[in-house]
């Protein structure tokens, strides 16, 4: 077990821990923002993720799919936001 | 401990920083009691969470020409992140998210009513 293992597990882990925690506020969340707001901090583990695979392996191939990544998780958040609060016309 | 180890051991930190930020912002994300709260804790492994882990990426990956590509990946999500948390928590605030206990002061009322009010001369 080198040190770079050691550190991934311990990542693993800790990203593990945040993703059951933000997927519990995904279900449970009241209000639908809340739930837009998990999903976007779930995107965000999904980047650290990739970020932590990047380091692991030693390549820097999915660096573009990480910034797509937030981009996509940026846009899905305000297209929400932006429509959650019309009126029903 | 020869210089590549140095960098390997900061990389490493790095990341093992970012994981944590990410699992602070779960924490929070499940503590806090209010929409506009949760939000403050959701923004947080997006800025600063994916700069340790750039960080991380870029001192592992030793290519000088992969600092540009990295630093855009992050000023992207530093751009967007607090305008999505802005339109979330313009939202929040017009549909009636808001618990009013949990508000110390609220600023935006007066702003709202005034703007109501000149909109209705």
């Amino acid at each position: 077990m080198t040190m770079l293992d050691v550190a991934v597990w311990l990542c693993g882990a800790i990203l593990a821990l945040a993703a059951a925690g933000t997927i519990y506020r995904l279900a449970k969340g009241p209000s639908l923002l809340d739930r837009v707001i998990a999903s976007d901090v779930l995107l965000a583990i999904v980047g650290a993720c990739l970020a932590v695979d990047m380091v692991y392996n030693h390549h820097t191939n999915n660096i573009i799919l990480l910034v797509i990544v937030s981009l996509v998780g940026f846009l899905g958040s305000v297209t929400v936001a932006r429509n959650v609060g019309l009126e029903r016309s | 401990m020869s210089w590549h180890t140095v960098l390997d051991v900061i990389a490493l930190l790095c990341l093992v920083l970012g994981a944590l930020m990410s699992l602070s912002a779960a924490i929070g994300l499940v503590r806090f009691p209010d929409l506009l709260s949760r939000m403050h804790a959701g923004t947080k492994p997006q800025v600063f969470g994916l700069f340790l882990m750039l960080t991380a990426v870029a001192i592992e990956s030793g290519e000088p020409r992969m600092i540009p590509l990295l630093i855009l990946a992050w000023v992207f999500q530093l751009l967007t992140a607090p305008v999505s948390a802005h339109m979330v928590g313009r939202a929040a605030y017009r549909s009636k998210h808001l618990h009013e206990e949990n508000l110390m002061q609220d600023e935006l009322r007066d702003v709202v009513a005034r703007a109501g009010h000149e909109e209705s001369r």
